[in-house]
């Protein structure tokens, strides 16, 4: 057992606590939270701050306006439902099609059909705040569904991947590639059953993947390899990310990015408290990429700066890093 | 800099309790085990004596039952001597006895008594006592004496009161004086009042006594005034020690700032109340350390509460009955689509109409424990209900049911560690210990290290 501790204090493992005591608690003042946790703040912020984020088609924060819903998304095909101050991706719904058969009814991601009442009935419960943090009031947003990049679609079963980095003191010291699975219901996140591949932060490139708590090579529904895709747009995707620092004043958190095949890399959200099953994905702690930018931390840094720092610092496999003016290159 | 706080406070924590609590353990003697052993007392007579030569029969008054003490055993060490116990004259009587002997000779007596508040006297009622034939002028004076504590007293108890403290006055009057005037030693003082009683028909009788004390090795027998009320003897220390022993109840009452000067009531509510901050303790160990999923922050220590009522086993059942129906009725009331408030309302009057079938129907079958499910936190329940409900729906029945299964493991081992009786005895007469419960709550506020748990998550990394 402790032989077990021991290794994974080598590896820099990062453990529940000492993120809640050493880096949540530290770096991310409670008072910040609500530019992350309120997803129409959050877009708000981010717009101001230069980011491309998912156009925004409505917000319902009263029952009285549930009825709305249907003016909202008249005429559009595709869209999601989110609540606004919600965790985890509980309480989103993708809608990726009207329904051909049946009037005012949707199909979603995971392929199920549902009627315009059923999904009022959910925005109501979103409202009432029953995915909300704090099980106060909450708001509805009704946003753009990202038409995902081919790229992923060999990885992907239906919904869309997206892209969690995480910013420490405004570097971006880790990614992951969250892969929907069909036991995810189309959601790219892990703890409902989606892929995370481990990013090489240099290149780009993703590495092996984690389900739960295994690594899988191969995605469990299409088969494919998940190793070796190259991420598009990555120092876009790296200087976006570290804007957060400048967007929330948070010195630790998770942002959510996902690449429109239209549009490019759009910042869906951002998390104060981001998971740690990123390190299982990438077979490395961040406890040490933590200390490491403890070592070589310079206020004076900008985004772009930080970014190409990153990208030569945190190389995959430990390797040799590469020479920095390689990167810029 | 915030970590070498938190080790200054637990310290000042734990120092503070620690003191407290030796305090009050080694100077005021507040018992640390429930059952307190009861002091047993070996009481020891020597009888030592130079015989000539010739057949020797040694007679010894030793104590019959006395109130407020029990006999362990009682033996005699002598040797070549006959051994035997006689019951004579409303007392007991130990007889030694030996055909020829010579020299010095000597004989033990040893009996082991405790303290037993329930022992009750006596095996003997002594006869109705001859009015004492007192001469003049002294008779004058105890007649008056008795009609004046006869008129102050109601019976044979308070009559015995009244006459000792009257006798006590320090300024008696000249009936007293005269009364007291041969009273030199406290024997005397004894015989005089034993006379008094007898005068006024009271059995009674000068007994001699030991004041049992720790460590003592020689004593000298306390002549003690013994009556007889009609139903049991009753023993009166002679007015000195009456008042010293007022003296030591005054001064252990400024003492006694415990728990125990609660009332009977309050106190058995506190010995649940003090318990909780342990079952904190295990939430914390089993949330930062171990690492077990479970819902809300305290609800596994409310629910192990729940458990105090019903026992550990029927608790169970009963949690995971009342949870699993409620559950299949809440699942019900998704489908009309109710609003996030009445269908938590809804699920609570669910959960009291489904308590109140269990205990109906538990009763018609004979088993008393389906009552006190009615103490069950009800709120919980339908709390515990909704929000496995929602994990349910959101995550999947697996991550829905570990949580539920965590919560009950955490909720037992919570009530295990409650129901211990020496900590819950231990708390309640010291609750400064929850002081250092407080230091260690606060250490694990800063453990940064890996969960339990975490060492099976993360086990994929690090192997290489």
């Amino acid at each position: 057992m402790l032989g077990a501790a021991k290794r994974l204090r080598n590896a820099g493992v990062l453990g529940l606590n000492e993120r809640n005591a050493e880096l949540i608690m530290r770096l991310n003042p409670r008072r910040f939270y609500p530019r992350v946790d309120d997803k129409v703040l959050t877009k708000k912020l981010a717009i101001d701050a230069g980011m491309a984020v998912p156009q925004l088609f409505g917000v319902i924060d009263h029952q009285g306006d549930v009825s709305k819903f249907a003016q909202i998304v008249d005429g559009r095909e595709s869209f999601v439902i989110k609540p606004a101050q919600g965790s985890g991706g509980d309480g989103i719904i993708v809608i990726v099609s009207r329904s051909k058969r049946r009037r005012d009814s949707f199909r979603t991601a995971g392929g199920v059909i549902v009627s315009e009442a059923e999904l009022e009935h959910h925005i109501s419960n979103i409202v009432s705040g029953q995915y909300s943090l704090s099980g106060g009031k909450d708001a509805a947003l009704i946003e753009y569904c990202v038409q995902f990049d081919p790229l992923f679609e060999q990885v992907s079963y239906q919904g869309v991947p997206d892209i969690r980095v995480i910013v420490y003191r405004g570097y971006p010291i880790m990614a992951m590639v969250r892969l929907p699975t069909r036991s995810s219901d189309g959601k790219a996140n892990l703890h409902q059953g989606a892929v995370g591949a481990g990013v090489d932060m240099s290149t780009g490139m993703t590495l092996k993947g984690v389900l739960g708590i295994d690594v899988v090579e191969e995605h469990p529904d299409t088969g494919a390899p998940i190793a070796g895709l190259r991420i598009p747009h990555w120092d876009f995707i790296l200087q976006s990310s570290a804007r957060a620092l400048e967007v929330t004043e948070l010195g630790y958190v998770g942002v959510d990015m996902v690449i429109d095949r239209n549009l490019g890399p759009l910042m869906l959200e951002m998390n104060a408290r981001p998971g740690l099953n990123i390190q299982i994905a990438n077979g490395v702690g961040l406890a040490g990429r933590v200390a490491r930018i403890d070592e070589i931390y310079n206020s004076a840094d900008d985004p772009v700066t930080r970014a190409r720092i990153s990208r030569h610092e945190f190389a995959a496999e430990r390797q040799e890093s590469l020479p920095l003016d390689e990167v810029a290159a | 800099m915030t970590k070498s706080y938190v080790w200054v406070l637990a310290a000042i924590l734990t120092a503070v309790g620690t003191l407290m609590f030796l305090y009050k353990w080694l100077v005021l003697g507040f018992p640390v085990y429930e059952r307190q052993e009861i002091p047993a007392w070996t009481v020891e007579t020597t009888i030592r004596f130079d015989s000539g030569p010739g057949s020797i029969k040694v007679n010894l008054q030793i104590p019959n039952l006395t109130p407020g003490f029990g006999k362990l055993d009682h033996y005699s060490v002598s040797k070549n001597f006959g051994f035997g116990v006689n019951y004579a004259g409303g007392g007991r009587e130990a007889e030694w006895t030996v055909r020829r002997a010579d020299g010095e000779q000597t004989l033990f007596y040893r009996i082991v008594v405790y303290e037993d508040k329930g022992s009750q006297q006596s095996d003997t009622t002594p006869p109705f006592p001859i009015p004492p034939l007192i001469n003049e002028p002294l008779r004058t004076a105890v007649e008056v004496l008795v009609a004046e504590v006869r008129d102050h007293s109601a019976d044979p108890a308070s009559f015995t009161a009244e006459l000792l403290r009257l006798v006590n006055n320090p300024s008696p009057n000249s009936n007293i004086e005269l009364i007291l005037a041969g009273a030199q030693s406290s024997s005397d003082f004894v015989q005089m009042m034993t006379t008094i009683l007898e005068f006024a028909r009271i059995p009674a009788r000068m007994i001699r006594g030991l004041v049992l004390q720790e460590q003592q090795r020689e004593m000298m027998p306390v002549p003690w005034l013994e009556i007889h009320d009609g139903a049991a003897q009753k023993n009166y220390l002679d007015a000195m020690a009456i008042a010293e022993k007022r003296a030591d109840i005054a001064q252990s009452t400024l003492f006694d700032f415990s728990l125990y000067s609660l009332p009977i009531q309050t106190q058995s509510v506190y010995s649940v109340i003090l318990m909780m901050p342990i079952g904190a303790l295990v939430m914390v160990l089993m949330r930062n350390v171990v690492g077990i999923d479970a819902f809300g922050t305290f609800m596994p220590v409310l629910i192990a509460l729940a458990f105090r009522e019903t026992q550990l086993f029927w608790g169970i059942v009963l949690f995971v009955l009342l949870v699993a129906m409620g559950l299949s009725i809440r699942f019900l009331l998704e489908r009309l689509r109710l609003l996030l408030v009445p269908r938590l309302a809804s699920v609570l009057i669910v959960v009291v109409l489904l308590m109140m079938l269990v205990s109906i129907l538990s009763h018609k079958l004979g088993m008393e424990t389906g009552l006190s499910v009615a103490l069950f936190p009800m709120v919980i329940i339908a709390m515990t209900i909704e929000r496995m409900s929602v994990l349910w729906e959101e995550r999947g029945p697996g991550d829905a049911m570990r949580a539920g299964i965590g919560s009950l493991v955490v909720a037992i081992v919570a009530y295990l560690a409650m129901g211990m009786d020496w900590l819950e005895h231990l708390v309640f007469a010291f609750p400064e210990l929850l002081l250092l419960v407080l230091a260690i709550v606060i250490i694990l506020g800063r453990y940064t290290g890996y969960r339990f748990t975490e060492l099976g998550r993360f086990k994929a990394i690090g192997r290489d």
